[in-house]
């Protein structure tokens, strides 16, 4: 009983802020301006599915890339020494304490036909390089703004992992691949899946990066929900949007924790 | 009444009833006296958190006093305009918001700004902030009349509405002069870079469709100026509520739409100074501040095409909360020489013609501010469209856009 009192302050928040929101949201998806119930905005925000597929594909591109690019950063830092440690981890954690728009105009001025890269380029002869406006600009933007997103779970499981088992499986004659493949990898089984899902989430409903950095043509179902709101005047569709949005997520999340079995999961 | 550590920064009105009573801390719209919850005395952790939590409180009381500066009739007036569109003392432009401020000391402007008309629209409609002086344009004006979000004025109060030409009143957004005053007008539209582009593709809105220059043009990101362009190029009326000619007209913005580099609104500044883009289309105040940046770029209205011409107004929302300080504003922004100095800034052609013999001359004189009579007749303004018509332009807008 005790416990659940300590718990009364977060359960206090998540309802005010999370739970009714959601409710809004919800109402606001199947009532029209009228204010009557309706399945048109559903129905109409499904029609934008290749917007929602692009939206997937670029988040799940981006997900693949932070892992394979925060995984062996994750255990590096892990098997440093206890100060470097703490360094390098707050160097992951350095381009979070500028806002994320900042720096998603910081890489449009690296990147763009007259920015820093492609001027120094032309000093050589070379370029303008088509390095903005593509969907690859769209997916390193996204990469850059969430990498640590992905480094820090792994790196806490990872760090966690107990030595011995590693110890254990040379001892019993696993080369290094072998000791990696089945035994650290499934124990950081946990780390990746909070860490895809701590990038996946933020990245399939992103805005403002595929606005800066990607070409007309690479337009986000968050930037469509943000129009709706914004300025558009029509929340109704927004909504419905954003709903359609969340059944993604839950689906996703839902399928990857099916994959990775009965394996304990920790969100951090 | 705001909540106390918000008005920090904002300077509530009748501020000192807080300033009074420092010792209590507002959360969540309950007002509680300091140091609630204190309880045992020997509880050392405790007091360390509360003493914490009193030091942020009392900076913040201290922020907020110092930003009132202790006067107890403080008017906040919330002025609401478009970005670029008022001279902020840069450059030796005058800064009207301090000249303001200075012949009534009692009124604090809070002065800030909104990227296009349906913004300004979504942000009321939307509510929680209330506005004293908005500036939207002749379509958004209609609109607002007609949805009853517009306060009808006291002219009595505006003594220098006289001054504004007659041209300029009676127009189809406000028949009767009830409900806004004219603050600019202006053109749309094309500025290029000489650098990059060929002469002779200059000369009708169809610069903007070739593919020469794919790539380096930039359109605008709301939806009724982009729909204009299209109905200019086929040669329908700017407020066409056609359903088959907005379909055409967002026909012709789709296949525009792989040659644009960005959509976009106050962004064209920084993009066409630094030459990323080529082409774009904008208003021409605008554009001749970013003339002024690059000497490179020029500016042209169609040759034989329409284009739109464009009135903004002032006017009070309905939920302003200081009509008559609104009023003393807008009155303030018609005369003459500070309408001149302004106009000197913004680039924008000015309703009331006193202004001209306080702006610079070049300025008054400026074949883009004041074209002639022959070319303004191919100028269209915009009307207020139906309900049905405005969503369906949004529809199709966003299908060109997504």
């Amino acid at each position: 009983m005790k416990s659940k009192a300590l718990a009364s302050p977060y359960i206090l928040w998540m309802v005010i802020f999370t739970i009714v929101p959601l409710a809004v949201v919800a109402y606001y998806a199947f009532t029209n301006s009228a204010g009557e119930f309706t399945l048109e905005n559903l129905a109409n925000a499904a029609t934008y599915w290749p917007t929602f597929l692009r939206s997937v594909g670029y988040a799940i591109a981006a997900c693949v890339i932070c892992l394979i690019m925060g995984y062996p950063v994750a255990y590096v830092i892990a098997q440093t020494g206890a100060s470097a440690q703490r360094i390098l981890y707050l160097l992951v954690m350095l381009p979070m304490c500028m806002s994320f728009l900042l720096r998603t105009l910081a890489w449009v001025a690296l990147l763009r036909d007259t920015g820093l890269i492609n001027t120094f380029l032309g000093f050589f002869g070379v370029g303008p390089l088509p390095l903005i406006r593509n969907a690859g600009s769209v997916i390193m933007g996204m990469v850059y703004n969430y990498l640590p997103y992905m480094i820090m779970p792994l790196y806490t499981v990872i760090v966690k992992l107990d030595p011995r088992l590693i110890e254990a499986a040379q001892d019993l004659g696993c080369d290094s691949v072998q000791t990696f493949r089945r035994v650290i990898l499934p124990l950081s089984l946990p780390g990746i899946v909070s860490g895809i899902t701590m990038v996946f989430v933020p990245a399939v409903s992103t805005f403002y990066i595929s606005q800066k950095l990607g070409s007309t043509s690479d337009v986000l179902i968050g930037d469509i929900v943000e129009r709706q709101f914004k300025s558009a005047q029509n929340p109704y569709l927004g909504a419905a949007m954003s709903l359609l949005l969340m059944v993604i997520v839950f689906i996703s999340i839902g399928l990857m924790n099916k994959f990775t079995g009965d394996e304990e999961v920790t969100t951090i | 009444m705001q909540g106390f550590v918000s008005a920090g920064g904002l300077c509530a009105r009748q501020g000192s009833k807080t300033q009074q009573t420092p010792a209590s801390v507002e959360l969540n719209g309950v007002e509680r006296p300091a140091g609630f919850g204190l309880k045992k005395k020997g509880d050392k952790k405790l007091k360390k958190v509360v003493s914490i939590v009193l030091v942020f409180v009392l900076a913040f009381s201290m922020a907020a006093l110092s930003g009132c500066g202790g006067s107890d009739d403080q008017v906040t007036l919330n002025v609401y305009n478009w970005g670029m569109n008022i001279a902020e003392g840069e450059d030796g432009y005058i800064n009207v918001v301090e000249l303001f401020e200075e012949k009534y000391p009692y009124i604090d402007v809070n002065y800030t700004t909104y990227e296009d008309n349906e913004s300004l629209y979504t942000r009321l409609k939307n509510g929680g902030q209330s506005y004293d002086v908005i500036i939207p344009s002749d379509y958004m004006i209609a609109r607002m009349i007609d949805e009853d979000m517009l306060l009808p004025l006291n002219f009595d109060n505006i003594p220098n509405y006289e001054l504004v030409d007659d041209s300029f009143k009676n127009q189809a957004y406000d028949p009767n002069n009830e409900y806004s005053v004219p603050y600019t007008w202006g053109t749309v539209g094309i500025i290029y870079n000489t650098k990059y582009v060929d002469p002779e593709d200059v000369g009708n809105w169809d610069l903007l469709w070739n593919e020469k220059y794919a790539g380096k043009i930039v359109m605008f990101s709301n939806p009724r100026d982009s729909f204009a362009i299209a109905e200019a190029m086929l040669g329908y009326s700017l407020n066409t509520e056609d359903p088959d000619e907005l379909r055409a007209a967002a026909d012709l913005l789709i296949e525009q739409k792989p040659l644009v580099q960005e959509y976009a609104m106050d962004n064209i500044y920084d993009l066409m100074d630094n030459e990323e883009a080529w082409i774009g289309v904008y208003y021409a105040g605008d554009c001749m501040l970013m003339i002024d940046e690059n000497p490179d770029l020029a500016f042209y209205l169609p040759e034989d095409q329409t284009f739109n011409v464009f009135i903004d107004a002032m006017c009070i929302p309905a939920n302003a909360e200081h009509k008559e300080e609104a009023e003393l504003f807008i009155n303030f922004l018609c005369e003459p020489e500070i309408s001149g100095g302004n106009m000197d800034y913004i680039g924008y052609g000015t309703p009331v013609s006193a202004a001209k013999e306080y702006m610079d001359p070049e300025m008054a004189n400026s074949p883009i501010a004041y074209p002639d009579e022959e070319t303004l007749a191919r100028g269209e303004a915009f009307g207020a469209l139906s309900t049905e018509a405005t969503q369906l332009m949004e529809e199709l807008w966003l299908e060109v856009r997504s």
